[in-house]
């Protein structure tokens, strides 16, 4: 399963500057630990102890997966996934 | 420094107060690589607060698609503060991640919805790292 992963700006130091990039997983889950395989770093930027960031969203295909399975999502050959950290503050 | 016409600046103003006390919170999106704010996009506060503000997840989504579209970036990203000066929280700072973008805080401590004074002011947040820059409010920019 092969995947195009939209890269936000903030992140895009640990992918070489580039902002869309492949990766394979048959769950989101897969996904991102085969994305912190090709860029070492990414993945504690998405998730923690406890699943998915807070301030991180993430959608497949343009849905939000906190509305589908969070990381246990499952994505199939030619799916995005996009990545964008929350506007959020205080 | 930020260079923003005047009209962008009542429009932030506008928007804070009349959200307060709520926290109002919006972009103003500007051609890559020119550092102009230029389209204002007033968005909802989906934590509807007066500490806090979030964008709604898919309407982040749909603004990120939008820009990419036009070849924009969030030139400023601007909330309001409803009972404090104008300058990032701790939440703020830790939560910040456009370093590129201009963050614009507003504070309505002062008059509420109303007319009046208010102050704004305008940061750099970097890997944590906060700098207030200064404004430049302009008719219109130059060229």
């Amino acid at each position: 399963m092969s995947v195009e992963v939209r890269v936000p700006t903030i992140l895009r130091p640990l992918t070489g500057g580039e902002k869309i990039v492949q990766a394979q997983g048959a769950t989101l889950e897969a996904v991102i630990k085969d994305l912190d395989a090709s860029y070492p770093g990414i993945g504690e930027r998405l998730v923690d102890d406890s699943g998915l960031r807070r301030f991180v969203n993430v959608y497949v295909n343009d849905e939000d997966v906190r509305f589908m399975d969070s990381l246990q999502t499952p994505v199939q050959d030619g799916d995005s996934v996009t990545i964008l950290p929350a506007v959020a503050g205080g | 420094m930020l260079v923003i016409r005047r009209e962008l600046v009542d429009r932030i103003v506008a928007h804070a107060r009349a959200d307060h006390p709520d926290e109002a919170c919006g972009v103003i999106a500007g051609p890559v690589g020119t550092d102009r704010p230029e389209r204002f996009i007033p968005m909802v506060n989906a934590a509807r607060s007066p500490t806090f503000y979030e964008f709604d997840s898919s309407d982040l989504l749909r603004l990120y698609r939008q820009m990419d579209d036009l070849d924009e970036v969030p030139v400023v990203i601007y909330h309001s503060h409803t009972a404090t000066e104008a300058r990032p929280s701790r939440t703020d700072i830790s939560l910040a991640s456009e370093p590129d973008a201009h963050y614009v805080l507003v504070s309505t401590r002062q008059t509420g919805p109303l007319d009046g004074p208010y102050e704004l002011r305008s940061f750099r947040i970097v890997d944590g790292q906060v700098s207030e820059e200064d404004v430049q409010i302009v008719e219109a920019y130059p060229g």
